[in-house]
């Protein structure tokens, strides 16, 4: 132990004082950020909302977007998210389940989850180019929902495996064991009993990919394109909500339907995070 | 038999992502290797004249854009989101911590292009027209700041679970010593949460690093190595995004090239806050529980207790 001394050098103001000034100062960064949370929803939902009817949703783009609704933008969102989260839940799940029941902590499972978290810290601009050389040129599927949807399915990949492993994971050993000693093998006592259990827990993970995919600009701009009409085939090019809204606002088309987008972006991103937490919330109930 | 075969499937499954890496990393070098090596990586990497269509394809400025913007948000968003951590994980009533975070992590859900709106309807005027700062708003502050905000919840989020994971009597240890909270958090708990914290910074410098709508809609984009904060500037990012539109040939080559800087980058930051991560694990199981605590409030320069204080002890 140090000899005690009566002025340690950061004494120069008192420890309460300090604790008290530290208090509001942490405080006082917590309310910020969480005021910049609400202050950009207020912002968008004020200018947005206003901008916003049956019509507008429902109704054909005129002149760029300039005049008319948003309708085909709506589709195109739907359909290339549809398409991510049809590639990417099978896959993530198996990989989950594997990674979760298959395997101990071997050199492969070491691979296989630096892979996955190294795809997570891809830039999305990079899957972006990447789609655009693989998917639209090399594999000749042009600028497309399917191109899209493929490139979104692989960026929402990491996601899905990750929160529905630690929803498997979640699942207590017994629940496994019981199944076992009924007679079920491995793959029925997963089937039956661990996937049922942690169905809401994978559905986070699912909820979370498609909140993923339905905000994504750089690489949907790239893979699927920006055709703005409503597509009728997988083939077809679609200029999703949020690419819509960046050409909206970067060519200055139009300040109006601009917000009125980003209001419909920002409430439909609110809906899907308010679903993925009471998802979560059941699931951790679920197994209290 | 059955068993054996499905297993065989979930393992096919389990390497896609492995195999989506891979994929990547083949097509983005096969097609901006081309231009690397004709050019010269070095003369690539270190070159200021970014002209596509004279075949002079230098990123230097691009690289200064991203190091800029990316140091200007880590500036602003590690204080803001490290306070926010420490605020949820040790202060925060239960009740409050149910409410705030889930709504911290929302930050994460709003698109890109919405923040790159917010910024130049609101946040690059209001620097147009601060006498302090001026210029023509577009700006590497500006970047910095709607970055910044875009890495919070990634720093707080792995922050808090960092801090959380600091065992309890490290705390106790301190209190018992006389530490008041705040000495204990910067003295004991921010310490011993280190990496964790670190391994979220470097995350949130990756999702900095590769931000791309937001930062293309309010940086202003020229190409140019910054001179203040308040000058223009063009990430790399930005770079591949604006030009991938009309290029082709080596022009489109070249954004490749630039894609591979990025990605390297990229991996590399993931890389190393990985290993950050790893070593948490092996400091956390370490058996120092008591030992760690009376050490760690040594350290601090905590008076110890003498009789008249014990009143005052929390």
């Amino acid at each position: 132990m140090n000899v005690p001394t009566s002025a340690t050098p950061r004494a120069w103001i008192g420890s309460r004082t300090a604790q008290q000034l530290a208090r509001v100062a942490l405080w006082g960064a917590t309310t910020l950020t969480v005021g910049v949370l609400i202050f950009i929803i207020v912002f968008v939902m004020q200018r947005g909302l206003g901008a916003i009817s049956w019509s507008f949703l429902t109704d054909n783009p005129q002149h760029s977007g300039a005049e008319g609704g948003i309708f085909p933008t709506i589709v195109s969102t739907l359909y290339v998210t549809l398409a991510a989260v049809l590639v990417a839940t099978p896959l993530g799940l198996g990989a989950a389940i594997y990674l979760a029941e298959y395997t101990t902590e071997t050199r492969l499972s070491g691979i296989i989850r630096r892979g996955t978290e190294s795809l997570a810290g891809i830039p999305s601009i990079i899957f972006g180019l990447f789609g655009f050389a693989f998917f639209v040129t090399a594999l000749g599927m042009g600028w497309s929902i399917l191109s899209g949807g493929l490139t979104l399915g692989a960026m929402i990949l990491p996601t899905i495996i990750r929160t529905s492993e630690e929803a498997l994971r979640a699942v207590p050993r017994e629940y496994r064991h019981v199944a076992q000693s009924l007679g079920a093998s491995k793959w029925e006592a997963i089937r039956s009993v661990v996937l049922p259990v942690s169905a809401p827990g994978v559905m986070t993970g699912i909820v979370l990919g498609i909140g993923r995919a339905v905000s994504e600009t750089a690489a949907v701009i790239f893979t699927a394109g920006v055709a703005l009409r409503t597509p009728t085939s997988v083939f077809d090019s679609a200029r999703t909500m949020s690419v819509h809204f960046y050409t909206l606002t970067m060519e200055g088309i139009s300040d109006e339907k601009a917000y009125g987008t980003a209001a419909v972006l920002v409430v439909t991103i609110l809906l899907i995070n308010v679903a993925a937490y009471s998802l979560m919330h059941r699931f951790t109930r679920s197994l209290r | 038999m059955r068993d054996r075969l499905i297993e065989r499937i979930l393992l096919l499954a389990a390497i896609s992502a492995v195999s989506m890496l891979a994929l990547i990393t083949i097509f983005i070098f096969r097609e901006g290797l081309p231009v690397l090596v004709d050019y010269g990586p070095l003369a690539f990497i270190t070159g200021t004249t970014w002209a596509p269509s004279q075949g002079e394809f230098g990123v230097l400025p691009m690289i200064a854009g991203s190091v800029v913007v990316t140091i200007g948000a880590l500036m602003i968003g590690l204080p803001l989101g490290l306070a926010c951590a420490v605020t949820l994980a040790e202060m925060a009533p239960p009740r409050v911590r149910i409410v705030l975070k889930p709504t911290i992590e929302l930050l994460a859900g709003i698109p890109s292009v919405v923040y790159g709106f917010i910024g130049m309807e609101v946040l690059v005027p209001f620097i147009r027209n601060t006498p302090m700062l001026g210029g023509p708003g577009y700006s590497a502050l500006a970047a910095s700041i709607i970055l910044a905000i875009m890495v919070l919840p990634t720093i707080i989020g792995i922050s808090i679970d960092a801090i959380e994971a600091v065992p309890r009597s490290y705390r106790e240890g301190s209190y018992a010593l006389g530490a008041t909270q705040w000495q204990t958090i910067v003295g004991v708990v921010l310490p011993a949460a280190r990496s964790g914290v670190v391994a979220g910074v470097i995350l949130g410098m990756g999702r900095a690093v590769g931000e791309t709508m937001a930062v293309i809609m309010v940086a202003g984009n020229s190409v140019q190595i910054p001179h203040s904060v308040l000058s223009p500037v063009r990430t790399l990012t930005a770079n591949i995004a604006l030009e991938m539109g009309y290029a082709s040939g080596a022009h489109a080559q070249a954004l490749f090239a630039t894609g591979i800087v990025l990605f390297v980058i990229s991996l590399g930051l993931n890389a190393i806050a990985g290993r950050v991560r790893d070593r948490k694990r092996v400091t956390v199981a370490a058996p120092v529980a008591t030992s760690g605590a009376e050490a760690r409030a040594e350290l601090l320069g905590v008076e110890p207790i003498r009789a008249p204080e014990l009143g005052g002890l929390r």
